[in-house]
């Protein structure tokens, strides 16, 4: 988490804005945009809790073709029980949390198993959850279009050990995608053909979507005031 | 050879900007072999015929058929691309990442300029997905505007492809005539957004503002001028022989390579399969619409060419079926801590709130200030999760990735661009071929930087 030295703690020690973070959020509370020295909401409409995303598994059953499809991977993929944490059904949409490590077999089944039949990989990228032990998640858009059904993957990994079998060997498509995800988060997939930086210049330092990487940019001087830069004006949590 | 003080090793031999008279190029050998640095001349003097004769050519960024800022990196053997790489990530703004220091409505303004040839497919897919975030539905005049101003954005984003791509290959009146096309739609655009490109006009919950008086007959009056005029182009390029013979058999890409890439659209469709979003997975009501999805099966930029210019045919099927559907209603949701409060009017100084609104806020009702100001300023909440949303955009399969943490700020967007997956179709599809087919290979793929950096 990036400290944002006009901040300061509030007298009983917490940053100010960041309660419970949860799925880590940030505390950016501070600026003196509508003169409230600390940051906290002071109309009592905003709150300051965030939701914090459940670590939850859906409970049986999922309802749709879900439990159907579940079942299906579990008998052709013998390892299911050793390689998939949980199983989320969240409005309407599928996610398999798997272990980095297994992605690219349990992909290699989802796409070949006649009862899937995910053909299509319609996208793969990162989303950064600090306040989780294994921050950087990597989520798969798997497309079958056989049976015209979507299918999330999920997994994550430590910022220390950032590494996740790559899944070109199974799907092509993810080589660009691979390389966007470690341009913008680090995350390292063992055996893409060629990880390099793909929207950042080659020799960039850092991973910009990161939450802790900061978004830069200059105060604006407007009719006599100081607007500050995006990311350091009032945030309502 | 000297090391300097911090370490580097240079070479004072060589001086690139030194002016030499009785070289005008020089070789010098590296740890990746010999390097030649040419300052005109003749390559023959330098370059002995019986040595290999590979020679690797940086077409762009900035080349004028590269389709803005791409880069490609060809290696040619005489006039065979041996082997072909594209570089991206010049046009990258940080688009999802600024995403994250706005609120939910303001994310739309940034959506928009992702692929700026196909605004509205940004915005509506955006919107789409923060709407099954907060699991709401939008009002049914919102969804036809919506699909009304897709379509024609569609057919808008088909004429520059054929523009562009037309001028690639030397049919300047293809270019003219497309723009000139294109002017027509955006000018409607114009007249409905307020903007020709970049319009911010879907919002989650609904459009900005309803459709403004005369849109509906000028766009029927659109509706009567461009069947000529795509006749017209069957009849300047389909039959003819230069054109068919730039285009036919040229960068092919089966079926099983579209897939494996993930090339989805246009380039899938020329393939022989039908899959159209629109129809397989409808979404804003396409399941009622009377089209059909056009494909060849020749795989190449010549069935790209025709799936293309028969999807605008069917485009203005769907226009025509979405202007008889507008029924008066609201155009955003009637949820009041989601839509805003006011919709805009235009005023004496332009647009902008209503001066019904202004006077019931000013004058008698306070806490609707209140309200006003605190949605404006701080923006709705969105329950946590996440969605995948895809929605069939001229190139493809245009998906957003919708993460909340349930705060008034998107937590986490990320754009799945159509031109972004298709462009690694680029290098299967150049190498083995003449580098002039590189060219057509690039065109009939169709991407748009501004949607592959973001």
């Amino acid at each position: 988490m990036t400290e944002i030295p006009t901040g300061g703690p509030t007298p009983d020690g917490n940053t100010p804005g960041a309660v419970d973070t949860g799925v880590g959020a940030d505390s950016r509370g501070v600026s003196d945009m509508f003169g409230a020295a600390f940051g906290g909401d002071t109309s009592g409409f905003g709150g300051l809790v965030r939701r914090k995303a459940p670590d939850l598994s859906t409970p049986r059953p999922y309802g749709g073709w879900f439990d159907e499809a579940v079942d299906a991977l579990a008998e052709a993929y013998p390892a299911f029980s050793d390689s998939i944490v949980r199983v989320v059904v969240d409005r309407g949409e599928l996610t398999l949390h798997v272990l980095p490590a297994k992605v690219a077999e349990v992909a290699k089944v989802l796409r070949d198993d006649e009862n899937q039949r995910f053909e299509l990989l319609s996208n793969l990228n990162g989303v950064d959850y600090p306040a989780q032990q294994e921050r950087l998640h990597v989520v798969y858009n798997l497309t079958s279009l056989t049976y015209r059904r979507r299918l999330r993957l999920e997994t994550a990994v430590t910022v220390e050990d950032p590494h996740i079998a790559s899944i070109t060997p199974v799907y092509p498509t993810a080589d660009f995608h691979e390389r966007e995800t470690w341009d913008m988060f680090g995350v390292i997939f063992d055996g893409h053909p060629g990880l390099t930086r793909i929207l950042m210049p080659d020799d960039w330092n850092g991973h910009p979507q990161r939450k802790d990487y900061p978004l830069g940019g200059v105060p604006v001087e407007y009719k006599g005031a100081q607007i500050p830069p995006p990311d350091e004006r009032r945030t309502y949590a | 050879m000297t090391t300097t003080s911090d370490g580097t090793v240079t070479d004072e031999s060589f001086d690139p900007y030194a002016a030499s008279e009785a070289a005008a190029a020089t070789a010098r050998e590296t740890t990746e072999g010999r390097v030649y640095t040419v300052t005109g001349g003749d390559w023959d003097s330098i370059v002995p015929g019986d040595e290999d004769e590979r020679i690797v050519v940086n077409m762009g960024p900035q080349h004028p058929s590269t389709h803005g800022v791409l880069r490609l990196v060809l290696e040619l053997e005489g006039e065979t691309v041996k082997q072909a790489r594209t570089v991206i990530g010049y046009l990258h703004t940080g688009i999802e990442k600024n995403l994250e220091y706005r609120n939910w409505t303001q994310g739309v303004t940034f959506v928009t300029r992702m692929d700026y040839l196909s605004p509205i497919f940004n915005e509506t897919a955006y919107c789409l997905g923060v709407e099954k975030l907060l699991g709401i539905e939008v009002p049914e005049r919102a969804t036809t505007i919506r699909v009304l101003l897709m379509e024609l954005n569609r057919i808008s984003s088909h004429f520059v492809w054929l523009a562009t791509g037309g001028m690639e290959l030397g049919a300047l009146t293809a270019m003219t005539n497309g723009f000139r096309e294109r002017e027509l739609i955006l000018d409607i655009l114009e007249m409905i957004t307020g903007l020709r490109m970049n319009h911010a006009y879907v919002r989650p919950g609904g459009v900005a503002q309803d459709l403004p008086p005369g849109a509906v007959e000028k766009i029927r009056e659109l509706l009567e001028i461009l069947p000529g005029r795509l006749r017209s182009y069957d009849d300047l390029l389909t039959g003819n022989t230069i054109w068919q013979k730039r285009l036919q058999g040229v960068a092919h890409l089966d079926l099983q390579g579209c897939l494996a890439l993930g090339v989805t659209g246009p380039i899938l469709r020329s393939a022989g399969l039908a899959w159209d979003l629109r129809k397989t997975e409808p979404y804003c009501g396409y399941e009622t619409y009377d089209f059909d999805v056009p494909t060849e099966t020749t795989a190449d930029a010549w069935g790209r060419y025709r799936v293309r210019m028969n999807e605008m045919w069917e485009s203005l099927k769907i226009v025509e079926q979405a202007l008889d559907r507008l029924t008066p209603g609201p155009v955003m949701i009637e949820d009041r801590k989601i839509g805003w409060p006011a919709q805009l009017a235009l005023g004496p100084d332009g647009l902008g709130n209503s001066l019904d609104h202004v006077k019931k806020i000013m004058g008698t009702s306070m806490e609707a200030l209140i309200h006003h100001f605190k949605l404006v300023t701080e923006g709705f909440r969105v329950p946590a999760g996440q969605v995948y949303v895809a929605i069939e955009n001229p190139r493809g399969e245009l998906g957003a990735h919708v993460v909340s943490d349930g705060g008034t700020r998107p937590y986490r967007v990320h754009v799945r661009d159509p031109g972004f997956v298709n462009l690694q179709a680029a290098s299967p599809m150049c190498e083995g071929s003449l580098i002039a087919d590189a060219i057509a290979a690039v065109a009939s793929i169709d991407p748009v930087m501004g949607g592959v950096d973001r």
